[in-house]
């Protein structure tokens, strides 16, 4: 399966890729409505310091501890993926107290929001790849 | 405080409209033009501190940004311009020399620009690359006199060593130090995969880059820096570099504070010293001293790699050319006054040396003059932008041309000839490892390697076009070259006729 | 092969879905004494919130999941006898299910402690099953005029006093312990929840029990008086271990298993709440009635029981919880060297012990928390990593270069 694999030989901490995650899960039509005067909660973090940065999102595990922790059921692998139905997730956390990435985190809309490789957003295509400059975060095989 | 005379050249226009507040500009600016404001809640610029380029333009996600030249202006005067009026400044200010990098900007004519490229019609038919075979591999080296033949008929093979060029273009001399190890590792596996060569420059050849040897032009210039056998062995050629077209009858000098552990250890000489490549070579005085370091670099690598000898192009270069040849080596390379430079004094930069069109055209001319034109190959650079620039040098003599600047162009510089600062955002000309980081050779090789085989592609339908199919048929045709708005002198020297003649 | 499961909780999914990853084929049979497809439990304080509702708790595996997994099911009936030498399962009715790999899911129910007029209480429920929701759902009405009674301030009282506050007139919470949560927090965590919980109406009496009750009144040890209309017993929960002590299975508190989550006889498999696990946090076993854990004995017993190789020893106690807004982190062990940050209602404290990590607990700010979780689980030896860095916050910074791009770089 294609997933998302991170670089931080080239990740520079321009912090884009996060930009462009609340960007193609917005649902508006371009970054600048999108983003404008808001503080973004993307699904795509970087983690930075003393010039080391790189980008944490979901790895889509084989293996998922928070699908299986999952007290709702909101959880689920779909073709390999590891997607979350907002309408069924309570809000408890576990998920976050499982992931050993901390790769889900809290939404204003208060269920917990991951990345889902933008296959639910009008990208399809992940948009943090797309926007990264120098190949520091790749969707391919390995 | 004193009175800063310098207004800034530039200004940086956001349009807070689109301005998401990312700083991606911010976080990619290594002069710290940007910052955000968390009072006003916005972002804000020191403009003073723009080189204008392009980093934060180019990766602003919204296009929020555009750097426009200030219209701020002193009074109108076409001799007193607002550049000279700076300088003066700048001068009075520091003290000191003023200093350039990359080619001459100045407003001299661009022949280039001035020559008409033929195309066939009815009468001798043109070539479809498409259809039909075109060859643009080309050969670098001494090229036999006479075929010999031994008692029994059977040839001799007598062909000295010879570089092969899938594609007419080499990537010229740039040292590690004055570029960085990203921009080496972009151009050297760039080389590979195009089937030509790179240039260490004469900062010596970094461990990592042994493997692209077979890819690689050793450069031993007048500071020797990183020159032992290894090094010798590891290129497919040497060069000597005697002159640089940017700042030619001078020498080089990379600040100590660039001289990192690593290029300490490439070019052998301790961290933290001023690497300095004097003017001269200090065991070079004459042609036949030229010629004992040829021939030294020949037997140390025991005849099996042509020796080159870079030259700048100055007012006598046909002259030198021919004394090259006559030292030996197997090519002359040619350096025209717009060729670039980590950082040369201004005034040498924009004042000293020739236009590469012209040098080339009396260095082949001479050479076929005196009969000496097989023995060595000629290659120039210093400013060939395009394919039509490689096509018409090529016709005007050239074997193969050198590029450097549209090499760094394609790995994302945006010429605002500020390397010597040392502080490049696109990690090309720097050693700062946050900005190194900058240029992924993944991204730098597949970004030269679709220049050079776009100009290829380029290089091929011209050259069908006029019924040429093989760079051989082209070097030297000077038939399918017209000058446009030349004077007689100047078509005398490039030795073509005027359109329309 | 003819696989049979008792119990259809999280456990029995578990177990389910760890046979169909090896055997696609083999026969399942469910047997349940719910009537109810698969539900998470920890959802009915949710449902009460209004956070979900009956049709989506249903839906903790899609409607087709028995369907799609060849899942014979056997709801609404009890199972009340193992027969390890005939290997059959007698149900009430006399009907018997035989098997050739049995996995024992049947979980835990409410304690409730002998307490003097209990029975003289006219509205009480335990807080368990969807059952016990909709019960209490029924009682409370929608006048918002009922006064209720929880006795138990442990996890399961504290997410039925945040399912019901806004539903209440009045809301009390009484516990023997000095302190609310006593199995899950220390002392200044858990009075940062109670004041909390206080902010928003909830009363608590700590330290305290119910000596008698009279119909809607209930007399305290202490002397004084609650009334109420409703009353929730939440002390604690037991594990069914019945049916696996009839079978033969060695029973200690739980049931006891291995690392494949086999009991003690043959072709017999327990996971979930009804077990007992080896908690390497604490080096002790104990009873982790907790849904992930259920998820994973169960998951390793279905992949033993098809033939398959699993092995579950990782278990450590923790939960995820949020009360009214503030949110509540724990994991594993507080025995050990502690490192505290506190402020406010942000609450940080990480217990190391010989160069691990073995136990934290995070109010307020649960950002990441799993990084943690990970370390006690993969008992990750803290001077491989950046102790400082993770003591700050949760990050893979803490990391070598090396460990990151395996973790980001590689296949999971």
């Amino acid at each position: 399966m294609k997933r998302i694999y991170v670089n931080e030989k080239w990740c520079l901490g321009c912090h884009l890729c996060e930009y462009y995650c609340a960007f193609a899960n917005s649902g508006k039509s371009s970054m600048v409505k999108a983003l404008k005067d808001h503080k973004i909660a993307p699904r795509i973090r970087i983690e930075e310091r003393d010039n080391i940065s790189f980008a944490v999102n979901c790895r889509h595990c084989t293996d998922p501890l928070c699908v299986k922790g999952c007290i709702s059921g909101a959880l689920s692998i779909v073709d390999g993926a590891v997607h979350i139905d907002s309408d069924l997730c309570v809000g408890c956390y576990t998920c976050i107290l499982s992931c050993p990435y901390g790769a889900l985190s809290t939404s204003n809309e208060g269920a917990v929001q991951k990345c889902e490789l933008c296959a639910k957003n009008a990208f399809g295509q992940p948009m943090c790849v797309q926007g990264c400059p120098n190949k520091a975060i790749v969707y391919e095989e390995r | 405080m004193a009175i800063d005379f310098l207004y800034p050249q530039y200004e940086v226009v956001r349009n807070y409209d689109r301005c998401i507040a990312c700083r991606a500009c911010e976080r990619q600016c290594a002069n710290e033009v940007h910052f955000y404001d968390p009072e006003f809640e916005k972002m804000m610029v020191d403009e003073s501190k723009c080189v204008n380029c392009h980093r934060c333009v180019s990766l602003c996600p919204t296009r929020a940004l555009k750097i426009v030249k200030t219209d701020h202006t002193f009074k109108a005067n076409a001799n007193w311009t607002g550049k000279a009026i700076s300088e003066v400044y700048r001068q009075a200010g520091s003290g000191g020399v003023l200093l350039s990098s990359m080619g001459n900007p100045e407003p001299y004519p661009i022949y280039w620009d001035k020559i008409l490229i033929n195309a066939s019609q009815v009468t001798n038919p043109s070539i479809d690359p498409l259809r039909e075979p075109m060859e643009t591999r080309t050969f670098l080296g001494k090229k036999p006199g006479k075929i010999e033949r031994d008692a029994n008929g059977n040839l001799i093979p007598n062909m000295s060593p010879q570089l092969k060029l899938n594609v007419p273009v080499m990537f010229s001399a740039m040292s590690y130090g004055s570029i960085s190890y990203n921009a080496h590792a972009s151009l050297a596996r760039a080389a590979v995969e195009l089937g030509t060569y790179y240039n260490t420059g004469e900062g010596g050849l970094h461990q990592d880059f042994y493997q692209y040897g077979p890819h690689t032009i050793v450069q031993v210039a007048s500071g020797r820096f990183g020159v032992h056998k290894d090094y010798l062995e590891a290129g497919a050629a040497i060069e000597i570099k005697m002159g640089q077209g940017a700042k030619p009858g001078i020498g080089g000098h990379l600040p100590g504070h660039k001289v990192g552990p690593d290029i300490s250890k490439t070019r052998m000489i301790p961290e933290g010293t001023d690497a300095i490549s004097p003017a001269p070579h200090h065991d070079i005085y004459s042609i036949e001293d030229l010629r004992q370091l040829v021939f030294s670099l020949k037997e140390a690598t025991e005849y099996k790699k042509p020796v080159m000898v870079k030259i700048a192009a100055v007012h006598n270069v046909a002259a030198i050319a021919s004394g090259v040849a006559r030292s030996g080596a197997d090519v002359i390379c040619i350096d025209g006054y717009r060729g670039g430079t980590g950082a040369a004094p201004t005034r040498i930069r924009d004042n000293v040396g020739i236009p590469i069109e012209l040098a080339l055209a009396a260095v082949d001319q001479r050479l076929r003059d005196e009969g000496i034109r097989d023995q060595v190959s000629v290659v120039v650079g210093g400013s060939i932008r395009n394919s039509a620039d490689l096509l018409k040098a090529i016709a005007l003599g050239a074997d193969a041309c050198y590029i450097a600047t549209s090499a760094l162009l394609a790995l994302g510089c945006h010429l605002c000839r500020s390397c010597q600062t040392g502080k490049c955002n696109w990690g090309i000309a720097t050693q700062r490892p946050e900005l190194v980081k900058r240029l992924n050779p993944d991204i730098g090789s597949q970004r030269l390697v679709n220049l050079v085989t776009a100009w290829d592609h380029e290089l091929k339908e011209m050259m069908g076009g006029m019924g040429i199919n093989s760079i051989e048929a082209l070097r030297g045709n000077r038939l399918m070259l017209r000058g446009i708005g030349l004077t007689d002198r100047e078509l005398n020297i490039l030795g073509i006729k005027h359109a329309g003649e | 092969m003819n696989y049979v499961i008792i119990g259809n909780g999280t456990a029995a999914v578990g177990t389910i879905e760890g046979i169909r990853t090896v055997d696609p084929d083999g026969a399942i049979t469910v047997i349940s004494d719910e009537i109810y497809p698969v539900y998470g439990r920890p959802l009915i304080s949710y449902l009460l919130l209004g956070k979900t509702t009956e049709d989506k708790m249903l839906h903790y595996r899609p409607t087709d999941f028995y369907e799609k997994n060849g899942v014979k099911t056997l709801f609404g009936r009890t199972a009340t006898k193992i027969d390890p030498s005939a290997k059959t399962v007698l149900l009430e009715g006399g009907e018997t299910v035989p098997y050739d790999k049995l996995c024992i899911c049947t979980g835990s129910r409410p304690f409730v402690p002998p307490m003097e007029g209990l029975d003289t209480v006219p509205n009480k429920t335990s807080f368990m099953t969807l059952d016990d929701a909709k019960r209490l759902d029924a009682m409370l009405g929608d006048q918002n005029d009922k006064r209720v009674l929880i006795i138990g301030a442990g996890l399961i009282g504290l997410k039925c006093a945040e399912g019901i506050h806004q539903r209440v007139k009045h809301l009390t919470v009484i516990d023997l312990a000095p302190r609310i949560l006593p199995n899950v927090l220390t002392e200044t965590p858990a009075a940062i929840i109670q004041r909390h919980l206080e902010s928003k109406g909830v009363q608590f009496i700590l330290g305290d029990s119910v000596a008698r009750f009279d119909g809607n009144t209930a007399t305290l040890q202490s002397g004084g008086t609650v009334d109420f209309d409703i009353l929730v017993v939440a002390v604690g929960v037991r594990p069914n271990t019945e049916l696996a002590a009839g079978a033969g299975c060695e029973v200690n508190r739980g049931i006891h298993i291995d690392e494949h989550s086999a009991t003690t006889v043959p072709d017999i498999f327990a996971a979930g709440d009804c077990t007992v696990s080896h908690d390497i946090a604490a080096g002790t076993d104990r009873i982790l009635a907790i849904l992930p854990n259920a998820y994973m004995q169960g998951e390793t017993a279905g992949k033993t029981m098809a033939g398959g190789s699993a092995c579950f020893d990782k278990a450590i106690p923790m939960n995820a919880s949020g009360f009214l807004g503030l949110h509540m982190i724990t994991a594993g062990s507080y025995d050990g060297e502690q490192y505290l940050e506190h402020d406010g209602e942000n609450y940080k404290l990480l217990v190391t012990r010989d160069n691990h990590l073995v136990g934290f607990i995070l109010i307020g700010d649960v950002d990441r928390a799993g990084i943690y979780t990970a370390l006690i689980r993969e008992q990750t030896p803290l001077n491989t990593i950046d102790f400082d860095l993770i003591r700050e916050k949760p990050q893979l910074m803490a990391f070598s270069r090396a460990e990151r791009a395996k973790q980001l770089g590689g296949a999971h």
